[in-house]
């Protein structure tokens, strides 16, 4: 079982992550004895000072940055209206956006927001998907104008775990001098990153997604992209975001992404072999079941798995009985009336979107867990069928 | 994490009375797949009215499956008048309440019972006449006004959690705010029909189909130069004869089953059939 909570088998990672412990024993310290603030003149205050300067240079190292290119914020959607903001206040001139239909909400709801706040001041072009979560290139090609200010592109999906081609977009972008971000939240930890050979201007991350605490996040904004600062205040962070910082999370997240370095090598191994052991067994144990999203270019940690003529909510509660965690993409979930807007994009029939269940694991995930939860699904998913008037088994 | 009573945990767990009736006396069939919940409620009702048995298969989340569920254990052993008295507030009070963005599923136990009993008495579903103001679900005004008043609701917010018009696109806000202006003003015109029997008298349908014609039918084809006249009425066969530029028209049979008999399933009797006379 996870540890940490013995009654729990823990696969909603890409919601949350547990806080690693020796996360929690990097963060105590702060939480205690070290509680200066880093911008004092007192050694006192420098010494804690000294401390973020240290998780700044880890969190660099994870991405492949410079320290000086690590801006820390508040969470991941801080850092999503950072940069696509910046990008419209630097070049004002420019009024399109190009971004994808399977956005997270953090840029999603921004780019609305951008069109409609403004009565149409800005232009935003959603790029489609496929079947496969997959994006057309020649699309995104013709997508990019003289007019476009920035392409903000998810490096991985958060609900499918898919993987989209940004290092190659990226480039595409810098040849018509327009500026690249990617919401990087789902893609840091799990797969490696190496930013000083790409041509990413700005890259988001969260926290508490790689075990550290939730309400920290940073900005990596590359070397020389012009910026102009959401959050007005002090001179912290360069002068590029006002406001005490968070030092205990910050020095948490620089903990993690230590870990997460460390672990890479496992999570592309056994995590991905523990996530594919769960995925060919339900779909083959299943009947009517599927795979939402590309089966290789995606996320080692991730499975969308779809059952036909059952709905979400009633699967997860189900499987709450048993300890299990996971997430839907069911309308019922979600709080709205409509199932996900990613598998919407993809064309994911009603029958089976209603039904789509997402298991995200870690590290932290054991064989025992993965073989518990492939021996209750189908019980769980014959006793709902049976009461669907949808279901002709 | 919604939080649901132990009631509705109860009943999500261990429903009860799953399944179709054989030969059921009802059917009520509500909601779709598109829609992320439908229900289908079979009632067994014996020849004092009684309904002795009712079974449900449902497709939705867990206030879906548990409003089903207690909804069979309530109307069964009630004369079916009594049953028709149900409302949904009454489905979400016997499960201790429901959380309100889940007050949807009340409804939809609600209306498969009307659906059931009307099904049952050879009725027409009174709220399926209105206006369709939601396109997303299918909501019609009828149905949003009798939430609004039965459930004092306020706000479109509600409305949605309950109704779940203006869940989707959200294109139909607006109307809904009109709506409910006017419904809580008491200036909404639109009065809740009753149900109306499907069996009348031979002559109260041949008036009925008369007046239709009159009215509804007969101005659209005189601005064509065309005209229809009723030969006879024979059960449910109604028999017609094109006139003037309708009977030489080559549209002729499309106009009398995709128009006549369209307005007239619509306005008179949903059994009837239109066709043309021979001579």
């Amino acid at each position: 079982m996870t540890a940490g909570n013995p009654n729990v088998i823990y696969m909603d990672n890409n919601a949350t992550t547990r806080v690693a412990p020796e996360v929690v024993e990097a963060m105590m310290p702060f939480l205690t004895e070290s509680y200066g603030n880093p911008s004092s003149m007192h050694t006192f205050g420098g010494h804690v000072g000294q401390d973020v300067k240290d998780a700044r240079i880890k969190v660099a190292a994870l991405l492949g940055a410079e320290p000086g290119e690590i801006t820390f914020t508040s969470c991941g959607t801080e850092s999503d209206s950072t940069a696509i903001l910046s990008a419209l206040r630097t070049d004002p001139e420019k009024r399109h956006i190009v971004t994808t239909r399977v956005e997270h909400p953090a840029v999603k709801n921004l780019c609305e927001n951008l069109e409609t706040v403004t009565g149409h001041k800005y232009r935003v072009t959603r790029l489609k998907v496929d079947a496969e979560g997959m994006l057309d290139m020649a699309e995104y090609q013709a997508a990019l104008s003289e007019d476009t200010a920035i392409v903000s592109v998810m490096w991985a999906n958060n609900e499918t775990g898919v993987i989209f081609p940004v290092a190659e977009m990226a480039g595409m972008a810098k040849e018509r001098g327009i500026l690249f971000h990617t919401d990087a939240v789902q893609a840091v930890g799990k797969i490696a990153i190496d930013l000083k050979s790409l041509d990413i201007d700005f890259l988001s991350l969260s926290g508490h997604k790689l075990h550290a605490p939730k309400g920290v996040g940073v900005l990596y904004i590359k070397r020389g992209t012009l910026f102009v600062p959401f959050m007005m205040g002090g001179h912290q962070e360069h002068g590029r975001r006002g406001g005490t910082e968070n030092v205990t999370s910050i020095v948490g997240l620089g903990r993690a992404c230590e870990l997460a370095a460390e672990k890479m090598i496992e999570e592309n191994s056994r995590v991905k072999q523990l996530r594919d052991r769960l995925e060919e067994k339900l779909l083959a144990a299943i009947p009517k079941s599927m795979l939402n999203g590309h089966k290789t270019e995606r996320l080692p940690n991730t499975a969308n798995i779809s059952f036909e003529f059952v709905e979400g909510e009633a699967i997860l509660l189900h499987m709450n009985q048993h300890g299990i965690c996971a997430s839907s993409g069911s309308a019922c979930t979600s709080g709205s009336l409509e199932p996900s807007h990613v598998l919407r994009a993809m064309g994911v029939p009603f029958t089976a979107a209603h039904g789509s269940i997402r298991f995200s694991l870690s590290v932290y995930n054991t064989v025992e867990e993965v073989d518990l939860v492939i021996a209750k699904m189908p019980a769980i998913i014959e006793s709902l069928r049976k009461l669907s008037p949808f279901w002709k088994g | 994490m919604w939080e649901y009573t132990d009631k509705v945990q109860q009943h999500f767990l261990t429903p009860q009375n799953v399944g179709e009736i054989d030969k059921p006396s009802g059917t009520g069939d509500v909601g779709s797949l598109a829609c992320g919940d439908a229900l289908k409620l079979t009632l067994k009702i014996d020849a004092n009215d009684i309904i002795t048995d009712a079974k449900f298969k449902t497709f939705g989340c867990a206030s879906a499956i548990a409003s089903s569920s207690v909804l069979t254990e309530m109307v069964k052993g009630l004369a079916v008048d009594e049953a028709a008295k149900i409302t949904n507030e009454d489905i979400a009070q016997a499960l201790g309440g429901l959380p309100k963005e889940k007050m949807h599923c009340s409804v939809m136990g609600r209306e498969a019972l009307e659906a059931a009993i009307a099904d049952y008495r050879g009725l027409k579903l009174p709220m399926a006449e209105g206006e369709v103001v939601c396109e997303c679900f299918g909501v019609t005004d009828l149905e949003i006004i009798r939430a609004i008043k039965e459930s004092s609701l306020r706000s479109v917010e509600e409305i949605t959690n309950f109704t779940k018009a203006g869940g989707g696109c959200g294109k139909c806000e607006e109307k809904l705010r009109k709506i409910l202006h006017d419904t809580v003003s008491g200036k909404s015109e639109i009065s809740i029909p009753h149900a109306t029997p499907k069996r009348m008298t031979a002559l109260q349908k041949i008036k009925k189909i008369e007046e239709v014609l009159e009215r509804e039918i007969r101005p659209g084809l005189k601005k064509d130069g065309g005209d229809i006249e009723l030969i006879d009425v024979d059960g449910d066969f109604v028999i017609v004869s094109l006139r003037g530029a309708c009977k030489s028209c080559n549209k002729s049979q499309t106009t009398i089953k995709e128009y006549v008999e369209k307005k007239l399933r619509e306005l008179v009797l949903t059994s009837l059939i239109v066709e043309e006379s021979n001579s």
